[in-house]
């Protein structure tokens, strides 16, 4: 197993008291496409962030049990979890124009991620770097690695950030809504490409959404999270079909191209479901 | 309100990115324009707005050709609501305040009525009027900016991706108010997009951007059906039917 979460609490302390936001969260990866859907605010993000011990120091985690790879992250020090981070699991974030350095070229950046992992020169990177955004399709590698950040589009941003991520070959991809900033026609081949490449190389992923429709078609299986709780998990491929009455509650609030509907179903939240 | 586009062409600088767009809106009617990040779709709602002074073409409402420089008059019959209720919102001003805003500028009367009203319109309980924005979730906060929009009682609102920053929940609230609000209020709704089935939801025709030209301008029913001609159009038919679809 890639990733064991167990009963995983996580919360935080205020002036005006304690916050939980994560409330008991199981699941487990293998090497395999897992999505988690939700609404904001349902713990889908904090989860994967404690995964990676990324989250303030004021935030109060506890957990049976939260390994990667076999590594309890609960009591692994900074520089153990920093051979993690970046080396054995990448992080792709939502927004490329926040996530690159915008005054350094694409090229020496996605060069450092390679060399701060594998060592090496600066030319022998640089060849490295120029390798990796062919990797990610991109069609004139040397062009853009000689580029800085706002001279390429959302979607070039993003096969950059997922090119940083794979210079050191990770085992575990986590994707935090890596399309949600981009156009439709872009958002489908940057996650056809995640795919690609996950396949390819026999990693997991983790790939963190509030689009249901876009994660039942690029996963294997789905986790729907709901106020810090995992409502229920499910094949990917079933998720359109879900039984739970939030999963369903989601689906039918969307407004449809080939299915039009007078007036929207509203969601009815259900007390029952957080007990 | 009837609306009048001819001929619209939009350049920053030497850029050309608003080329020739003409449409046509109903009074009481909605449009959506939908097309991909850069096709110029908010520009063209912008100069509608009055947000731009650079155009040159033809806008129209009434049949009254809006000038350049839009006289105050103007904001009283058309109001705009942006993506981003976390960004569009004064985080240092009461809901009161922001909705105070435009009734002072306008010298309006009865200004406390006129926020119980537009408060109750957007269902928004009256507790809410002395909040901070970030005391309000994100769907609220949209709502406060759809009110403030109202508060002037317009007769056209230009939405620029009214949903796109709420979870599906919230947008199903906001798309429902939207269409209460244009039956009840009589208003003309012109609603840009990037997703088309909210688009579709909500408008009876619809206008394809790309690159700077409207190159197709379909009902509704024809998106649905698939009697489409561009290859654009098309296309992002294509990806939305697909995602629908299960797998």
């Amino acid at each position: 197993m890639l990733v064991e979460i167990q009963n995983l609490h996580i919360g935080f302390q205020s002036r005006t008291g304690f916050a939980p936001a994560v409330k008991g969260v199981s699941l487990k990866l293998g090497t395999e496409k897992l999505g988690i859907v939700g609404e904001s605010g349902s713990g889908k993000s904090l989860t994967a962030r404690a995964l990676m011990k990324l989250l303030p120091k004021q935030t109060r985690i506890e957990a049976d049990r939260l390994a990667f790879d076999g590594i309890d992250i609960m009591s692994a020090s900074e520089r153990e979890m920093r051979q993690i981070r970046g080396k054995r699991a990448g992080f792709i974030l939502q927004d490329p124009k926040y996530s690159l350095n915008p005054v350094k070229t694409i090229g020496s950046q996605v060069a450092e991620a390679w060399r701060t992992h594998k060592g090496g020169s600066k030319r022998q990177a640089l060849e490295a770097a120029i390798t990796l955004l062919e990797q990610v399709k991109i069609r004139d590698p040397k062009k853009v690695a000689g580029s800085y950040p706002h001279e390429v589009s959302g979607g070039m941003g993003q096969r950059v950030m997922i090119a940083m991520m794979l210079a050191p070959d990770p085992e575990l991809l986590i994707a935090d809504e890596p399309t949600s900033a981009l156009d439709a026609t872009v958002q489908a081949e940057i996650l056809r490409l995640i795919e690609e490449l996950v396949s390819e190389r026999g990693m997991g992923l983790l790939l963190i959404s509030h689009d249901l429709p876009l994660v039942s078609h690029f996963c294997d299986r789905v986790a729907v999270m709901y106020a810090g709780r995992v409502m229920e998990e499910l094949k990917a491929s079933e998720l359109l079909s879900a039984q739970h009455p939030y999963t369903r509650g989601l689906l039918n609030c969307m407004p449809s191209l080939i299915h039009p509907k007078e007036r929207l179903p509203v969601l009815t939240r259900d007390p029952e479901w957080l007990k | 309100m009837t609306i009048e586009i001819d001929n619209l062409r939009i350049s920053f600088g030497d850029k050309e990115v608003v080329k020739g767009v003409s449409f046509k809106v109903a009074q009481g009617a909605s449009f959506g324009i939908v097309g991909e990040s850069g096709s110029g779709k908010s520009t063209v709602l912008r100069a509608m707005a009055g947000l731009n002074n650079h155009w040159s073409g033809r806008i129209a409402f009434s049949g009254e050709d809006a000038p350049l420089k839009r006289p105050p008059a103007f904001f009283r019959k058309v109001q705009m609501v942006f993506q981003d209720p976390y960004g569009s919102l004064h985080p240092r001003q009461t809901i009161d305040r922001i909705l105070s805003e435009l009734p002072l500028v306008h010298g309006m009367n009865d200004i406390d009525a006129r926020i119980a009203r537009v408060l109750s319109a957007v269902a928004l309980p009256q507790s809410a009027r002395f909040r901070f924005p970030h005391q309000l979730s994100g769907g609220q906060r949209q709502r406060v900016a759809i009110a403030r929009a109202l508060i002037a009682e317009p007769q056209v609102l230009l939405l620029d991706e009214p949903t796109s920053a709420l979870d599906v929940s919230v947008q199903a609230e906001i798309l429902n108010l939207l269409a209460d609000l244009r039956v009840e209020q009589n208003l003309t709704y012109v609603m840009v997009s990037h997703n088309l089935s909210v688009i579709s939801h909500l408008c009876s025709h619809v206008g394809v951007m790309i690159d700077g030209h409207m190159v197709e301008q379909v009902t509704a029913e024809d998106l649905r059906l698939g009697n489409v001609q561009h290859a654009h159009t098309r296309e992002l038919r294509t990806l939305s039917v697909e995602l629908e679809e299960p797998a």
